[in-house]
């Protein structure tokens, strides 16, 4: 089904289709990929067909500019019929000769799902037979058909954090959870924290691993991520911050170490968006006890008002907003705090909350948004068409809507293939937030007066009068 | 193999079992490892089968191309190419059947179906192609009866591609799949016969920034006219009349020499290698296709065209080898016969090749390579990045030529680089293209942002 609509519908919009038209949404192990390309001295290797790890490789080097190596076990028809055993293993001897990891991400693909490779037992046994004891090998069962790259995410955090976590003596570290964002936001996010004066174990950190400086070298595994031994001790914090206000409880990983170990749990939206943030400033100077950092005002109030300055422009964007569901309900939040209400919010996925995270922004609407789940291009596209939508926010799959539809597109999310810096892309916290807003506010300028003359006199000097 | 062999790499691989697919041209006897399986976990930059038919076939513009299985496959190959087409954009959209678990449990053979329909419904394409992809083969759907019935309800070709990516991590049986869906697609109905004509098909050219187009232009000043082109610009319709051409060039033959050799065998039309990358090869294929022709006029023709064109390029070509002579050259291209085009175009701008190799190489194609490479030269087949790291530093590289992952790698190096892959938005082929080649080389080569990242920051502030 594409496109099943849970929010207000217009009376013609797509129907429920059974084929997908150019997609709005990836696999399921591109996502747990990130999650290990976050994760100290980490390597990640893919249970399938040499073309899956060289697709996610791609997707993610046009993405990050980085050099992402994924391994594979390079199946093939042998041991599709057979079993992929051997070839698991000596993918596995061969990954950790040359990358000596000391986490190993394991990773299913559908090929691996429909063989029935039984990756728990082949890991186990593995690890015993090798006497292995210095190295994490963790695997993280992705089946495409069963979830998105959202899901792939969730699932390979919380796999992750089920695998290292140990009951721990308390400790002041905060938990801090993020989805899968840019680097860029990453590192605002943990300005922020290192503003309040907090310390913290953000999961997971790819903030250096997949945008690094440049040093002349090519790094197998890049320096930074989180490291096993604070994941490890991530059940005796005080609390856990999880940017995943639509992450379903089943894959949660901030409930995970709350029923596991009794952290408490602040589940909140992204910060990016006014309201957004000042959630998440709240609640680290909560925990903090301290009042908020000098330079968090002056940030806010330089967001306020670039909000003042640009909102009459704001409220000429019919934005159509589609991508990862956590992504997409900040940026739909914070379209409608600047009065450009969104017209369509659309996800490819259809296991998140986000219908229920968006209720209060429906009711509250002059114009109910269509809200698309398990969307894919073609769908948006004709919902933007209906609602008259000028303006979108999303990633590079929806370039379409410009190429065809002259709907400029303010890009966002992953994948960007078809522009450069995808890694640098910035929107968190009050910084960044108003640096989205400056792109959003001048994307709609620069149609506004490269169209506004032409449109004007077409409108009143034609010959057939008012 | 006899006067330019290859022996084994001094340098040691990463990897013990990869040591023979990599050799340092020389002397002494030595067969390369190639066209095998990937070492499992050796992170290759190889694709899969279902890969191989995707980039052949996708180019039909007018055909829809809808992959049978769970997302990630149509998702990574949506409008992945950068060719181009002058009818129908069809071919730019990525349908799939986007298979669910109760799909993947009860068999998709049902919104296998249903999702023809829909897409047949809606566009009304003149054929549809449906690529089977690890998840419909491994469950056994039988996508050829699924297609015969749906060709059968709306009257159009509806072509099974057996493109499950588990039968080979090799591109090129992937390029045989869709190889056998393209003779699929042209078989002429029983009793029906096609006249041959004095046009020309263009096997293995794939119009990436207008390429076909400008072989065309180098055609018709001949006086020869090219019927269709394996798959670049094509159509159904032109397809299907492939059998007619009195020829059949081939220029990509890893993808296109068994539809050639298919060709001669059911039509009796002979076929001739050509290659259109770099201007020496250029004006040889225009040569071979004019002696073909056996008309002097033509020949003529094509001797006023290539020195016209000669002499208008080897200005522009000479400012260009004056910057770069001696610069050093690696190659890791898909296909053998890219590669050797390339290392003909970087010597012809006087630059040293330090480094060759393939994903899909053969071995007489490696030996072809071989006798090409001066002594010291890196072979290799299959590489992965630590290899490649290696060999680029070792071998003091300055520019590589290759596909988007490369790229990153030589960036972070601090080496330049030149696209040469499948979604590239620029023709490199013909005289034209071998300026913008040369020029791309060059503006990479020597870039100044080399000089920029190679000095240590601050150097004055300090002395």
């Amino acid at each position: 089904m594409t496109g099943t609509q849970v929010g207000q519908v217009s009376a013609d919009l797509p129907r429920s289709r059974q084929v997908s038209e150019n997609q709005c949404h990836m696999c399921m192990p591109i996502g747990a990929v990130a999650v290990f390309k976050g994760i100290e001295n980490a390597m990640v290797l893919v249970h399938g067909s040499q073309g899956c790890s060289t697709y996610m490789r791609l997707a993610n080097v046009e993405h990050y500019n980085e050099p992402v190596d994924i391994a594979s076990s390079s199946l093939n028809e042998k041991q599709a019929i057979y079993g992929g055993e051997a070839n698991l293993r000596k993918a596995m001897d061969n990954v950790i000769r040359v990358y000596q990891p000391v986490v190993l991400g394991i990773l299913t693909t559908c090929l691996s799902e429909t063989m029935g490779e039984d990756l728990e037992r082949i890991v186990s046994s593995y690890v015993q037979e090798n006497g292995i004891t210095h190295i994490s090998i963790i695997p993280i069962n992705t089946p495409s058909y069963s979830g998105s790259q959202s899901e792939g995410f969730w699932a390979a955090t919380r796999g992750v954090i089920a695998y290292c976590a140990r009951p721990t003596l308390p400790h002041q570290r905060i938990n801090v959870i993020v989805p899968h964002i840019s680097p860029a936001d990453i590192r605002e996010i943990k300005r922020i924290l290192d503003y309040a004066g907090l310390s913290y174990t953000l999961i997971p950190d790819y903030s250096m691993t997949l945008d690094r400086p440049y040093e002349g070298r090519y790094l197998k595994i890049a320096p930074g991520g989180t490291s096993v031994n604070e994941i490890a001790e991530m059940p005796g914090s005080p609390v856990t911050i999880q940017f995943g206000s639509t992450c379903p409880n089943s894959l949660s990983p901030g409930l995970f170490l709350k029923e596991k170990f009794g952290v408490p749990l602040i589940n909140l939206p992204l910060p990016i968006g006014l309201k957004n943030t000042d959630l998440f400033v709240e609640a680290i100077t909560k925990i903090s006890g301290q009042p908020v950092p000098d330079a968090l005002t002056l940030e806010r109030g330089w967001l306020l008002d670039g909000m003042a300055d640009s909102h009459k422009f704001n409220a000429e964007g019919r934005p159509v907003i589609y991508g990862e569901p956590e992504l997409v309900y900040a940026f739909a939040t914070l379209c409608a705090e600047n009065g450009a209400a969104p017209v369509v919010i659309a996800s490819g996925t259809t296991n998140s909350l986000i219908a229920t995270c968006l209720a209060p922004l429906i009711e509250t609407a002059d114009e109910p948004p269509v809200i698309l789940e398990g969307a894919d291009i073609a769908a948006i596209e004709e919902a933007a068409l209906k609602t008259g939508s000028n303006i979108a926010i999303g990633h590079s799959g929806g370039k379409s809507l410009t190429e065809r539809h002259d709907i400029p597109l303010v890009r966002i999310g992953f994948p960007i293939h078809d522009r450069t810096g995808g890694q640098r892309i910035l929107s968190a916290g009050y910084r960044g937030t108003l640096a989205f807003l400056d792109r959003f506010t001048n994307t709609l300028l620069e149609t506004k007066y490269a169209t506004y003359r032409q449109k004007i006199k077409e409108e009143y000097c034609n010959t057939e009068g008012i | 193999m006899e006067d330019s062999c290859t022996l084994p790499a001094s340098a040691v691989a990463c990897i013990a079992e990869r040591q023979d697919s990599i050799l340092t041209a020389g002397k002494t006897r030595a067969r390369i490892h190639c066209a095998d399986d990937s070492l499992a976990g050796s992170v290759s930059q190889r694709a899969c089968v279902f890969c191989g038919a995707r980039v052949v076939l996708n180019p039909v513009t007018d055909a829809v191309h809808l992959v049978h299985g769970p997302i990630g496959c149509a998702t990574y190959t949506m409008d992945i190419r950068g060719s181009l087409s002058s009818g129908s954009e069809l071919y730019r959209n990525s349908f799939s059947t986007d298979m669910k678990e109760k799909d993947v449990i009860f068999g998709g053979e049902k919104k296998l179906t249903a999702c023809i329909d829909e897409v047949v419904g809606k566009y009304h394409p003149p054929a549809v192609f449906v690529y089977a992809t690890c998840v419909s083969g491994m469950i056994g759907d039988d996508i050829i009866a699924v297609c015969k019935q749906a060709s059968i309800r709306h009257g159009i070709d509806v072509i099974p591609v057996e493109s499950s990516g588990f039968i080979s991590g090799n591109k090129v049986v992937g390029y045989r799949a869709a190889a056998e869906a393209l003779l699929r697609l042209i078989r002429p109905k029983e009793g029906e016969t096609i006249e041959k004509t004095q046009k020309i098909n263009f096997l293995g050219e794939y119009n990436l920034g207008g390429e076909k187009w400008l072989v065309e232009r180098y055609l018709k000043e001949m006086g020869i006219e090219i019927n269709v082109a394996f798959t670049g610009d094509s159509n159904v319709a032109a397809l299907k009349r492939a059998p007619s051409a009195c020829l059949n060039l081939v220029q990509c033959t890893g993808s296109m020499h068994w539809v050639a050799v298919s060709l001669e065998q059911s039509f009796g039309t002979p076929y001739m290698d050509v290659n259109f990358f770099g201007p020496e090869n250029t004006a040889e294929s225009l040569r071979k296709i004019a002696a073909f022709c056996a008309d002097e006029s033509i020949s003529q023709r094509a001797e006023i065209l290539i020195a016209r064109e000669m002499g208008r390029i080897r200005p522009m070509l000479e400012k260009y080898r004056s910057k770069l002579r001696e610069k050093r050259a690696a190659i890791y291209v898909g296909g053998a016969y890219k590669a050797i085009a390339i290392i003909r175009q970087l010597r012809g701008l006087g630059m040293e090749i330090v480094l060759s190799g393939t994903q899909t190489g053969k071995q007489d194609e490696y030996e072809s390579m071989s006798r090409l490479l001066s002594e010291g030269t890196i072979i290799i087949d299959d590489a992965n990045p630590a290899e490649l790291e290696k060999f680029l530093i070792e071998k003091k590289v300055d520019v590589m030529v290759g596909g988007v992952k490369e790229r990153v790698l030589a960036y972070k190096l601090g080496i330049g680089f030149v696209d040469h892959n499948h979604d590239r938005k620029d023709g490199l082929a013909g005289f034209d293209g071998a300026v913008r080649f040369a020029r791309e080389v060059y503006v990479t080569t020597c870039s100044p942002v080399w000089q920029h990242i190679r000095t240590p920051a601050y150097e004055d502030v300090h002395s």
